[in-house]
């Protein structure tokens, strides 16, 4: 290092004069500029904070370790499987991609990575993983990059790629077993429906303690309401994720499905069950903050939150589906351009049309 | 009127430079519709295709004949005509296939493909010019539909016309005989067309081909 530092100065000293010699020759105005004291006009932001695409990326993933750990814990060398090849294969998608644009590698920044760990927790235990790999070259390709990558979008990746891979596989996308650590354990994995399904399905309503620890049938990544509170209250107290999307989308979802039980408790859930089961609370923490397809102004959030817990109560009361999380997530990144249309903050001094 | 062009312009555009589905993007409807076999876009392809030659043969040969103001209604009449041929002859001969394509031969009539030919090429332009205009956008069309079906088929059933190519080991993609799977793969077909127009419009410095 020390070595090269002086050899790299070196051949930019003899540029730097240069540049005068040439120019006052050619052009007058160059009086008026002096290129050894530059003035930097710059557009906004002035002021930077130590936040980068990478910084918070690197967050995101390390609140998702609990929810990850747990996974590997429940569903142990399925989930394995599944995390890593889902994983490698958002890799491998983004590296074909960035060759192929013939742009720099943009695997450091971590999203791709984001992308496959997101995608392999939505998935059931019992998943093939060629077909996990398949959705996750979606998610990346078609989800991400054909809509001109990082930024650009309008649908939240991972969840594109299981829309994806729920319309193309819908017997295995809803097959699901138990944790092996559950009451068969003996067994090598054993069907069960999830909770929201026995209860759409079977009218059997599950114990909420197995919902809080995730000790029960269900996505890899879903079944512990704890886990999850743990990663996202991590992002929320950093600021990494807006904390009105995931307050609003729970507490739309409490209320709205409140009604129903109020009406009716025979044949509605309760709120409190709606909230801890299925993947509300991975999809309210970790899908639906995500920065690039939720609204930017604080009301749009709450409008976003509340419109994707409305969608999903309804889905999961009156649909043909069990769980909801994904396609409310998806109908209101879709709806998020418009949001952000109508909630733009006034300019001071905007006389209100 | 348009002597300047050669015949054999007039018969190549439709194959890709003006192609009904991928640069104009019309008659969508049976190209997402039907396409999820490779049987089902042929036959689809080949009825439209005999539809639009017929009728731009007929509208060509009375374009100095139909009033201006009602010509809409004019070729509406003759199209409708022909595709009621197609839609009775694949009903009578070939029934298997007229009742997979469902309501979708009688849609013809609709398509914005045929009735575009008609007002923007075959109302202008002797019998000749036309039939050509004709073949090559139902060349197109034929070549997009079966494409469509070809790719749809492979993935979404593991065949192709109905013989199977990929074993056991293949789980068919179901999306791809869904509708969505129609608007995905139409989607990248046309961006990989753009993409390849684009590249090789840049080699050739900015004329376009």
């Amino acid at each position: 290092m020390t070595e090269e530092n002086p050899s790299q100065a070196q051949p930019e000293q003899p540029e730097i004069p240069k540049k005068p010699r040439v120019k006052p020759k050619k052009d007058p105005r160059a009086k008026l500029y002096k290129p050894e004291t530059p003035l930097i006009l710059a557009s906004s932001p002035h002021f930077h904070t130590r936040d980068t695409v990478p910084r918070i990326m690197w967050n995101v993933i390390l609140a998702l370790v609990p929810a990850t750990v747990l996974a590997v814990v429940y569903f142990q060398w399925a989930a394995v499987g599944i995390i890593l090849t889902s994983v490698s294969s958002a890799l491998v998608a983004e590296m074909l991609v960035n060759r192929v644009k013939g742009e720099a590698f943009t695997i450091p920044d971590g999203s791709a990575l984001i992308t496959g760990l997101l995608l392999a927790l939505t998935l059931p235990p019992s998943f093939s993983l060629g077909s996990t790999a398949l959705g996750s070259f979606f998610a990346i390709i078609v989800g991400k990059h054909f809509f001109g990558g990082l930024g650009y979008n309008i649908f939240n990746p991972a969840l594109l790629g299981r829309a994806f891979l729920q319309a193309s596989f819908p017997v295995p996308m809803t097959t699901w077993t138990w944790p092996l650590t559950a009451r068969y354990a003996d067994v090598d994995g054993v069907t069960a429906a999830t909770p929201l399904g026995l209860f759409k399905f079977e009218g059997i309503s599950s114990e909420l303690s197995g919902l809080l620890t995730g000790n029960i049938s269900g996505s890899l990544g879903e079944t512990s309401a704890i886990a999850i509170l743990i990663g996202g209250l991590y992002l929320l107290i950093r600021k990494y994720a807006d904390w009105r999307i995931p307050l609003s989308f729970l507490l739309a979802t409490f209320l709205v499905s409140g009604v129903f039980w109020w009406i009716s408790p025979e044949s509605y859930p309760s709120p409190v069950f709606q909230l801890l089961s299925g993947g509300l609370m991975l999809g309210a923490f970790f899908m639906a903050t995500d920065m690039v397809t939720s609204p930017v102004t604080a009301l749009g959030a709450w409008i976003f939150g509340a419109g994707a817990g409305f969608i999903l109560v309804i889905i999961r009361l009156f649909g043909g589906l069990p769980e909801g999380v994904m396609y409310s997530i998806l109908l209101m990144n879709a709806f998020t351009p418009l949001i952000n249309r109508y909630t733009r903050p006034k300019f001071f001094g905007e006389i209100r049309a | 009127m348009s002597s300047t062009i050669s015949l054999k312009t007039e018969f190549v555009k439709g194959i890709w430079k003006e192609n009904p589905v991928m640069a104009s993007l019309l008659g969508l409807c049976p190209a997402l519709a039907v396409t999820n076999a490779a049987m089902n876009g042929l036959a689809m392809g080949l009825a439209t295709t005999f539809v639009l030659l017929s009728s731009s043969l007929m509208i060509s040969a009375l374009r100095n004949f139909i009033p201006h103001q009602v010509r809409i209604a004019g070729y509406i009449v003759i199209i409708a005509t022909f595709v009621t041929v197609a839609d009775r002859f694949l009903a009578a001969y070939l029934p298997v296939i007229s009742a997979s394509l469902g309501p979708y031969i009688p849609l013809i009539v609709v398509n914005c493909l045929i009735l575009g030919r008609q007002e923007a090429f075959s109302s202008r332009n002797g019998i000749g010019r036309s039939l050509l205009d004709s073949l090559g956008m139902g060349l197109g069309f034929i070549l997009v539909l079966v494409v469509l079906g070809i790719i749809r088929e492979i993935l979404g059933s593991g065949s192709i016309f109905g013989v199977a190519i990929l074993g056991d080991w293949f789980t068919p993609w179901m999306i791809m005989i869904l509708p969505p799977g129609a608007f995905l793969t139409l989607g990248i077909l046309i961006a990989l067309a753009n993409w390849y127009n684009d590249t090789s419009r840049s080699k050739d410095g900015g004329v376009v081909s």
